[in-house]
């Protein structure tokens, strides 16, 4: 790009105190036009609240230093922040469900005829937006009936309409599949030849190799340096956000499991729509992954074996032995858990202590008689789940809201782990979570299939599968439809599964 | 579990225990309104000849306590997220049924297993229907409200029954040691509220389905005996109110009495600082929240405020005092 020498912004000296937290340090960044900046950092790195301070929404520390086209400036708040160009998306998008596509677009600034609100020409307006970001919806549409990939769209079209030079992206593929995520990418790489600038947030190491020009990496609240494109690699980048060496970050060290024991067997589930006759087996031991698109139906199945869905049909057996799964609590008294996806949604009581949260299912199994809490076993059992686990809390009476996502995850974890399972379901088990936690958690899911568990992983990652699975099913359209490693001959690879998972592979797997 | 995994991860740096401003916080919280009602006092205590003297304070107490039962209920049920909007009515009808019962010749006595049983029936009813048949609490509430309201007026044939043998009168006027029954019975209800919500599964469970619903089921709780419960004991104690006002007054009248009790109990939860969505919230905090209403009316009538201004003060001292409670949580987040 042609204007190297004055970046479009530039952050100097920004530093953030609350009260007892230093949050940032002396940060600086440095972003040009046209570029896809990428911003790495494991959870708690201050990603965020340099974010914030750009959008306005926090005040930095006295000292610090923003430029925008060369000129000093200071962003007081969000509408200075917007009057600067500047816009971000959020991972919770801020739209209102129950207007349309161009009242969104105008949300704030509508405008008037007569004092009324003419909707025929801010239709017209946001009709031109819509058809450069490719979108196959019209303005007029009802917001609530857009898919998670056309709400951000609308996001996107706003941002352009107030005339945003500067998009700041905070992991906007997570909710995507990847054909959505494909899509959105060719956007924000059209959106950088128009000549914005994208600081772009994300955990994912791929999406950051696929679009980024140049990677900054936060750690700890401080600036650990800047890569250009050709200096990228993975190692240097996990290096420079752990300050450590992560070799061996998967592990996979259990002993190849026993064939022999299976300890769930769940025969032909299905709903007759979202999941069609599926059956699989889990030996003991053993960590078999289900991989596939989101919207192939993993969670669907997922739920369905574990009693939270209703089912049409199917079967399950735990150790030999057919139960009869229609609630969690008929899967859980079985030993089957579940870890939901969606931790803040169906996982935890955010307005809890860890020490409740790890100990909810736990403790109806270890009460006096008429039901009364054995309070001392539940603090000796919250502390242990605290220190083996690794959850990085002061003080088990604190909400577990304001953890953060990697120790959330090891709360809900080990809830789980204290009913002794002897399978366990884990939907997205690092998801939202720093890298730190991410290989804790290997580490964990590791030392369980060492015990005996037989564990389930269904993950969007594909590294993750790969890295973690003795045995891999794959999923497309609420059909297993291909088993790789075990004994079925094929190895377990990325290239393979994405074969089977898009359909340009079909072996339709011998019902089992 | 811990033997499973030990040793999986060491060495991490923790974070360091709460502060000094941070315990300061946590106790802000847990007091609550506690602030407010001492000041009440001593407004009252300073503007008003008599405030503060034993027979005031028995006084308060007394008009407290029934309040306090309703109240204690109304908590579980807020705590679930949900609201009962019936207990006034229940109140009423169970009231009807008490008085009815105690005139049986020789067994007057039955009056107060009538009356807690027809609280316990209506709400198990209200319950049955939110849990089973998935309505919306504040819709079959408002519902029982109504139909309740005219069951009792149905019951006593609209009239008012009296019963001036009472053999349970002491519970309304008598006292041990000088302390009313009424009292010592609202004590009773407050202690073992906090027990159940704080000392057993059921209370772990209770905040679990307020906090959030869908976790709770996927926890293996059944989220339908927790529901069923607290609209149960919100009936039981709304029973155990009508025994208290038909042993005060030896009468029920089912048009009249524990007319809009219900604003009174669902004000003086949310002035415990418990929160509307669930999950969040305390027993004592409701105790608080009774007494600044019961100080608030008496000291308004030591005072000579006509009965008018002292809705119009109650109200802005309920919105005020919410308010406040906002403020001072949303200074203690960031």
């Amino acid at each position: 790009m042609s204007n190297d020498a004055c970046p479009i912004l530039e952050m100097r000296h920004i530093s953030k105190t609350f009260p007892g937290v230093k949050a940032l340090k002396d940060v600086q960044l440095s972003i040009r036009a046209g570029e896809i900046h990428s911003l790495m950092g494991e959870n708690g790195a201050g990603k965020s609240t340099l974010m914030k301070i750009l959008s306005g929404a926090y005040v930095p520390d006295a000292g610090a230093e923003i430029r925008v086209d060369g000129k000093a400036v200071t962003i007081e708040g969000p509408l200075s922040a917007k009057a600067l160009g500047i816009a971000v998306i959020y991972q919770e998008l801020s739209l209102c469900p129950n207007l349309s596509v161009a009242e969104n677009i105008y949300l704030g600034r509508e405008l008037r005829r007569h004092g009324l609100v003419d909707r025929k020409a801010m239709q017209a307006a946001c009709a031109g937006i819509l058809r450069r970001l490719g979108a196959s919806f019209g303005p007029a549409t009802e917001v609530a009936s857009l898919s998670i990939a056309e709400r951000q769209l609308v996001e996107i079209a706003r941002a352009l309409h107030a005339e945003a030079r500067i998009l700041v992206m905070d992991e906007p593929t997570t909710p995507l599949s990847s054909r959505e995520t494909d899509r959105l990418f060719a956007l924000i790489r059209q959106l950088r030849t128009d000549g914005l600038a994208i600081i772009y947030i994300s955990h994912r190491m791929s999406e950051i190799y696929d679009l980024s020009d140049r990677v900054s990496v936060l750690r700890d609240g401080t600036y650990v340096g800047t890569l250009e494109r050709a200096a990228l690699s993975a190692e240097s980048l996990v290096q420079m956000m752990v300050g450590r060496d992560l070799s061996g970050f998967y592990t996979k060290e259990h002993a190849t499991y026993d064939p022999g024991r299976v300890v769930l067997a769940a025969r032909h589930i299905g709903d007759g729509k979202r999941v069609r006759d599926c059956s699989f087996d889990v030996h003991a031991g053993e960590v078999l992954g289900i991989a596939g698109l989101v919207g192939a139906g993993r969670t669907e199945l997922a739920r369905m074996v574990f009693g939270a869905d209703p089912r049409s049909s199917g079967e399950i057996h735990i150790d030999g032995v057919p139960v009869d799964v229609r609630t969690p609590l008929d899967a859980i008294r079985a030993g089957l858990v579940y870890l939901t996806e969606d931790r803040k949604a169906q996982g935890l009581f955010l307005d809890m202590s860890v020490r409740d949260n790890i100990n909810v299912c736990a403790c109806s199994l270890d009460a006096h008689p008429g039901g009364l809490l054995d309070r001392a076993r539940g603090k000796a059992r919250a502390a242990a789940a605290i220190a083996s686990l690794g959850i990085r809390v002061g003080d088990g009476r604190r909400n577990v809201g304001a953890l953060s996502g990697g120790n959330q995850q090891k709360v809900l974890l080990s809830r789980l782990l204290e009913i002794k399972p002897r399978v366990l379901i884990l939907d997205e088990p690092t998801r939202g979570v720093d890298i730190g936690a991410k290989s804790e958690i290997y580490r964990i899911i590791n030392a369980l299939a060492q015990s005996g568990v037989a564990i389930v992983v269904i993950s969007s990652e594909l590294p993750e599968i790969v890295g973690t699975a003795d045995r891999v099913l794959v999923m497309r359209e609420g059909e297993l439809v291909a088993e790789l490693g075990g004994h079925s001959g094929e190895p377990i690879e990325q290239a393979t599964i994405i074969e089977y998972a898009t359909g340009a592979r079909q072996t339709l797997l011998a019902a089992a | 579990m811990s033997t499973q995994v030990s040793g999986v991860v060491a060495n991490l740096p923790q974070t360091p225990a709460p502060s000094a401003t941070e315990r300061l916080r946590q106790l802000m919280r847990s007091v609550g309104m506690l602030p407010v009602l001492i000041l009440l006092c001593i407004g009252f205590g300073t503007l008003a000849d008599g405030f503060f003297s034993l027979q005031n304070a028995s006084i308060v107490a007394q008009q407290a306590s029934i309040n306090v039962v309703l109240a204690a209920g109304m908590t579980f049920v807020i705590l679930t997220g949900g609201i009962d909007l019936s207990v006034g009515s229940i109140l009423a009808a169970a009231a009807v049924v008490t008085m009815l019962a105690s005139n049986i010749p020789g067994a007057g006595m039955l009056g107060v297993a009538a009356g807690l049983l027809a609280g316990l029936a209506c709400g198990l009813v209200n319950g049955g229907l939110i849990a089973f048949v998935r309505l919306p609490p504040f819709i079959v509430t408002l519902g029982a409200l109504t139909a309740m309201r005219g069951v009792a007026r149905l019951l006593g044939d609209d009239k008012t029954i009296f019963n001036p043998d009472l053999p349970f009168a002491f519970i309304g006027n008598g006292a041990v040691l000088g302390v009313p029954w009424l009292v010592i019975i609202a004590a009773a209800v407050v202690l073992l509220s906090w027990f159940i919500l704080r000392r057993t599964v059921l209370g772990v469970q209770i905040y679990s389905v307020g906090g959030n619903p869908e976790a709770a089921r996927l926890s293996g709780i059944k989220v339908w005996k927790v529901l069923l419960f607290v609209y149960a004991m919100s009936g039981l104690l709304s029973g155990l109110g009508a025994v208290m006002t038909s042993a005060r007054l030896f009468a029920a009248n089912g048009l009249q009495l524990g007319q809009s009790y219900e604003l009174d109990a669902i004000a003086a939860v949310i002035l415990g600082g418990t929160s509307f969505v669930g999950g969040v919230g305390s027993i004592v905090g409701t105790l608080i929240g009774a007494l600044i209403i019961a100080v608030l009316s008496n000291g308004l009538v030591l005072l000579g405020v006509s009965d008018i201004w002292q809705y119009i003060v109650k109200g802005l001292v309920i919105i005020g005092a919410v308010a406040l409670d906002r403020y001072r949580q949303s200074g203690a987040r960031t």
